[in-house]
């Protein structure tokens, strides 16, 4: 299957699980939300150049956003972890594109500690934006501070689950490829 | 100028990224002020055929529980049926029918509508509910909105072609206008964003004698909602040292994760009482500018 074709299924699968599933849990705990769409971000693969990333990402947000009518909230924090991305991956990685042996970050072409560190950086770095943009309309700070930890929280721990659960089968990169 | 060229190349990508974060927090303000941005229609109509085939798996598993409210809202309103008492009082008959007013004079006030929900949350801080019918179908902004056994939902605020967004109770920015069945004490709801199961009123009076479990119903001033309509009941008692109001925890009577039918309703005179309200303002404030 062609990069392109797997990643539209992805982007759909990861909204429609957003908007119809998570979104609708009952809510655990006031400070708890799971947010699990922007995973979709960090798994695109490694040779999009940055303006298409950050495009995409506008795109990703702007979707769940026309169905959580909150027109730009979830679209800024997308477009932040799009534009970081290519960064963290590398200080993390020191490759270049050509070098690595898998397209895509997975704990497996970055190695688990490396792996989670990214997910980490872009997970804080998406909630707390989030947060704060809600937090700029409502709410006060402590609530704000608790709540992007909650949430970064158990977000890692869906995407941990996730790595585990759905462990992507991808093709080892070679010179023909 | 071959600099401001040279800068631009260099920092092409910084500056894609500003432009993207300046439109969507553009959006952000944008809507939040207005509750509507322009396109949002359009997103209403595509999220809106989503959100309806979702909505026919979710039926099959919660029509059970909505049938039981609607058989209980037809048993209260069979029993008030003029044929269920002998003796007819007739000096005086009152027709009500769907006709703006009949020769006796009674206006028509509230007109009906119904519709399904197609998504609804309960978990953000901002909760909208998303239904099936729009402009297309006579619905408008600041409709109220009650559930199908006649417990207040909220009110619309933004309607596309066929589907119509609701503000729920469940919503930071919701204001409701309500009273105290007991003593008929106006005060106004508000929901903190902590816990969907209870909402917060404030501006009843101390001198009230509340017990919990008295009912809040609908208040006689609002322009959207018919009065006397079932909000929720009475569930924390705290007295503000400060003032002398109560703040009161209410425990709303919608249970707004399942909610499946609702009812719409139209106040027929909201044009008129707005435009008054409107006209009153503009006509103090005149009389008062030349004085100062």
């Amino acid at each position: 299957m062609s990069d392109l074709i797997k990643n539209i299924i992805r982007f759909a699968v990861f909204i429609l699980l957003q908007v119809y599933i998570l979104n609708k849990l009952p809510a655990l705990h006031q400070f708890i939300i799971p947010y699990l769409y922007f995973l979709f971000i960090l798994w695109l693969p490694f040779a999009i150049p940055p303006i298409p990333l950050m495009i995409i990402g506008f795109l990703t947000g702007i979707t769940l956003d026309s169905f959580t009518n909150t027109p730009g909230l979830h679209a800024a924090p997308c477009i932040l972890i799009a534009f970081l991305r290519p960064f963290v991956i590398g200080i993390l990685t020191p490759k270049d594109v050509n070098e690595f042996n898998y397209r895509e970050p997975s704990p497996r072409s970055m190695g688990w500690s490396q792996y989670l560190i990214y997910a980490l950086i872009l997970t804080l770095f998406h909630h707390t934006y989030l947060i704060f943009l809600e937090w700029l309309s409502f709410g006060s700070f402590f609530r704000f501070l608790i709540k992007v930890i909650s949430t970064t929280a158990i977000s890692m721990l869906m995407i941990i689950v996730s790595e585990l659960l759905f462990a992507r089968r991808l093709r080892f990169r070679t010179n023909t490829a | 100028m071959r600099n401001i060229f040279l800068f631009i190349r260099r920092y092409f990508t910084f500056l894609v990224f500003i432009v993207l974060q300046a439109v969507s927090v553009w959006f952000l303000f944008r809507y939040n002020r207005f509750y509507r941005a322009k396109g949002m229609g359009v997103t209403n109509e595509i999220t809106g055929w989503f959100n309806s085939r979702y909505n026919n798996v979710e039926d099959f598993f919660k029509m059970k529980e909505e049938n039981k409210r609607i058989l209980r809202m037809n048993d209260s309103l069979i029993n008030l049926l003029s044929s269920n008492f002998v003796k007819n009082d007739s000096t005086v008959r009152i027709a009500t029918d769907s006709i703006p007013f009949d020769t006796l004079g009674h206006y028509r006030r509230y007109a009906w509508r119904y519709a399904q929900v197609i998504y609804n949350t309960v978990n953000a801080e901002k909760n909208y509910i998303q239904i099936n019918k729009g402009s297309g179908q006579g619905l408008k902004d600041n409709m109220g909105v009650f559930s199908s056994d006649g417990k207040l939902v909220g009110k619309i605020v933004n309607v596309s072609a066929n589907y119509s967004m609701i503000m729920s109770l469940l919503h930071v920015q919701n204001n409701v206008d309500v009273m105290i069945k007991k003593s008929r004490n106006a005060g106004i709801i508000t929901w903190d964003a902590k816990n969907s199961k209870l909402l917060t009123l404030t501006r009843i009076p101390k001198s009230d004698q509340l017990v919990i479990g008295d009912t809040v119903v609908t208040g006689n001033f609002s322009l959207s909602y018919p009065p006397g309509f079932m909000v929720g009941t009475v569930a924390e008692i705290v007295k503000d040292n400060s003032t002398n109001f109560y703040i009161l925890k209410i425990k709303p009577a919608v249970n707004f994760s399942d909610l499946q039918q609702v009812m719409i309703v139209e106040n027929l005179q909201y044009a008129d009482q707005a435009q008054l309200l409107e006209e009153t303002k503009k006509k103090v404030e005149e009389v008062k500018k030349p004085a100062q």
